[in-house]
């Protein structure tokens, strides 16, 4: 039986490596055919911002990665609602990350989920590992 | 129980490394059972058998290839971190043409794919650092 998987991304992309390593693990991960759940708070949500440039940092840009996510059935992206405003940034600062649904003809689905902090630890709850970056 | 145990963080530099070791030994010691130990991120670096730390202090890489050797245990450092850190085994050092080696005793390269493994077939995946 699947196990629930949450891959917890709370670090800003290129200060540290834990995004991208984070997001290796996902890709890898993707293989397992597990129940596969992303969540981003803190400075975790300036991962998904878009519009990233690293040419002045002489590293690699890999946000675009984030958009193929939906491609390896990884579709179920909480972004935490508080951690957004705490750092005046909305919805619209981020990518359009979406899914295609195998069930209904492949109709394009936002993956991104809005939650609040308190709605984002029931569904940290429900998990049955959480891997935190 | 069946653990699994993560390292996210480098030896000396952090405390995570030595907290799961202390709680490794403490869960052995109970009778629990230890499925796999996997090294990501500077946790690879516990790895190396070329650290020399001062002979009053600890040295953490000999703890855990004692603590292996005792328990037969599984550690297993993640390949992707350990090419970026400069940690490779005889095998890898042939493939990659590099003229040296310093994995130490007791630990195995492999791949991020051990790491999910660990994750579904232990009933805790407890992880130290980040």
């Amino acid at each position: 039986m699947a196990k629930k998987f949450m891959y917890m991304n709370t670090k800003a992309p290129y200060g540290s490596i834990y995004a991208l390593e984070s997001l290796e693990v996902v890709l890898i991960g993707a293989a397992f055919e597990q129940d596969v759940s992303l969540a981003f708070i803190d400075d975790g949500v300036y991962q998904l911002t878009k519009g990233q440039s690293t040419d002045g940092i002489g590293m690699k840009n890999f946000s675009p990665t984030y958009s193929a996510l939906g491609d390896y059935d990884v579709n179920k992206i909480y972004v935490e609602k508080e951690s957004l405003e705490e750092r005046g940034l909305s919805l619209d600062d981020l990518q359009h990350l979406t899914w295609e649904d195998e069930d209904e003809d492949w109709a394009e689905k936002d993956s991104i989920r809005l939650v609040s902090r308190a709605e984002l630890a029931d569904v940290i709850d429900d998990q049955d590992v959480v891997l935190s970056f | 129980m069946k653990f699994s145990i993560q390292i996210n963080e480098g030896p000396y530099q952090h405390q995570a490394a030595d907290s799961a070791y202390q709680f490794a030994k403490a869960s052995l010691a109970k009778g629990h059972e230890i499925f796999r130990v996997f090294f990501y991120h500077d946790g690879v670096n516990n790895a190396t058998r070329l650290a020399v730390p001062p002979q009053d202090d600890r040295n953490i890489t000999q703890q855990w290839t004692e603590l292996q050797k005792e328990h037969n245990l599984d550690l297993v450092v993640c390949i992707a971190a350990a090419q970026r850190r400069g940690l490779m085994d005889e095998d890898e050092a042939k493939r990659q043409g590099k003229d040296a080696n310093n994995i130490a005793e007791g630990f195995r390269i492999s791949g991020l794919g051990q790491l999910i493994e660990a994750g579904i077939e232990s009933d805790r995946l407890v992880t130290f650092g980040a």
